[in-house]
């Protein structure tokens, strides 16, 4: 109908934080309160643990390489050893997803949808830009509630050049040309700050994305098993083979 | 962590603003501009908590917009300022050059207080920088005096300030519009 997209059943936030466990969930489930007993890490974060994965996405001669790794953690346990992070928008659009899982798979359909009829109407295809923009308006009424979504928007515009932006369900949206996303996301940042070069060949800037993913996974618990890369050019995304992050790394 | 900087002249105002937008312990751009054109002669620069300030600016710049269009004049410089407490946690200064009143600066705070000021700044950096334009501000400031003095600010900030600021947007109103001055790059520590 003519619901606008953002006019969901916002929970209280008040009602909300009892019975969702906000520590380190990629996946968020319904535990009674109290469950499971939280305990206190012998030795200080330096800054609170979100959003457990790690994402990267940077633009090159080559268009734009988004790389991220399959762990869906859960306070500890590993939910889920093979999701998808990096999920397309449209044929020249994908997206890097990183906070609740549940949140971002469906954030993003909600996007697809409305650049679809943004297309249908309009008779052209929203910009990179365009399509941040309209996803920091929709995820901003949700400010202050349990939603956390941070999302690396790679895409092609208009057959010209390469666009990168990140938003965030803060409400952030910055353009750029390098991101790294997730508790995984410092140890990805340095390798890459070593690494990366406009003038990369696609090769090399898919082993850097792959070994930045990797470095992540060996130190941050909350990242691991597998390696997702998508490149992104003028004819649209092509997927790389998802390969284990360890064994590609060793064995280059 | 960001900090804003407004210094005003008989016939001018200079403002300044870092260039990092970060996350966590992580800068996640050094190039970001803090400053919102409201008209031809009126600058907003904000900083406060990610995602507020820009939503908040651009609502701003965007209504003053349609004002002008259904009214044909744009909005004086006093009549920029909100007045109603939001929900948004921004702090801004509102620098302009009026037809009537000349330069302006104003100082605004998340809580909504609004101040008229020949300086101000915000941020930690403030804490720093206010001491240095109480002992050197005069009210007929020239146009490279201010800029000195601006300078002087940022070195303070490069020495002493805890957080690496790399860089700096300048730019300065006067009766001819909003002039975009080099960036300052504070070099090496002292």
């Amino acid at each position: 109908g003519s619901e606008s997209p953002i006019q969901f059943g916002q929970i209280n936030p008040n009602i909300a934080s009892n019975f969702i466990n906000t520590l380190h969930q990629d996946l968020v489930l319904s535990f009674p309160p109290g469950f499971p007993p939280s305990c206190s890490p012998s030795v200080p974060l330096p800054f609170t643990m979100s959003h457990g994965t790690t994402t990267l996405a940077f633009i090159f001669q080559g268009g734009v390489i988004a790389a991220a790794d399959t762990r869906s953690s859960c306070n500890g346990l590993v939910a889920c050893p093979a999701s998808q992070k990096i999920l397309p928008v449209h044929s020249h659009l994908v997206g890097t997803t990183s906070g609740t899982s549940a949140d971002c798979a469906l954030w993003k359909r909600i996007l697809a949808r409305e650049l679809r009829l943004y297309q249908l109407r309009h008779g052209r295809r929203l910009s990179t830009a365009g399509a941040a923009k309209l996803l920091a308006h929709m995820l901003h009424p949700f400010k202050g509630t349990e939603l956390c979504v941070a999302a690396t928007l790679c895409g092609w515009d208009g057959g010209e050049r390469p666009s990168l932006y990140y938003v965030c369900s803060d409400g952030t949206r910055l353009q750029g040309e390098l991101f790294s996303v997730g508790s995984g996301s410092p140890y990805a940042y340095s390798v890459l700050d070593g690494g990366v070069r406009w003038g990369l060949t696609v090769e090399e800037a898919t082993s850097l994305a792959r070994q930045a993913v990797y470095r992540a996974t060996h130190r941050d618990a909350y990242s691991g098993n597998c390696v997702d890369v998508y490149h992104i050019t003028s004819k649209g995304w092509a997927r790389r083979d998802r390969e284990d992050a360890e064994f590609k790394s060793q064995h280059p | 962590m960001e900090y804003l900087i407004g210094i005003q002249g008989p016939d001018f105002v200079l403002v300044a603003a870092d260039n990092v937008a970060a996350s966590s312990i992580i800068q996640m751009k050094q190039d970001q501009d803090k400053m919102f054109k409201l008209s031809d002669k009126i600058l907003l620069l904000c900083v406060g908590e990610a995602g507020d300030t820009v939503q908040f600016a651009e609502y701003i710049q965007k209504n003053i917009q349609l004002y002008k269009m259904r009214n044909e004049h744009s909005l004086q410089q006093r009549y920029g300022n909100d007045l109603f407490p939001t929900p948004y946690h921004v702090n801004l200064l509102l620098a302009g050059f009026d037809e009537t009143d000349g330069p302006g600066l104003y100082f605004m705070d998340y809580l909504s207080a609004l101040a008229k000021a020949p300086f101000a700044a915000h941020g930690y950096g403030a804490y720093l920088t206010l001491s240095i334009l109480d002992r050197y501000y005069r009210p007929d400031l020239t146009r490279d005096e201010a800029v000195e003095l601006l300078k002087k600010c940022i070195e303070e900030l490069n020495k002493r300030l805890i957080i690496n600021l790399p860089s700096f947007s300048v730019r300065l109103i006067d009766k001819d519009g909003i002039h975009d001055l080099e960036k300052l790059v504070p070099v090496g520590a002292k």
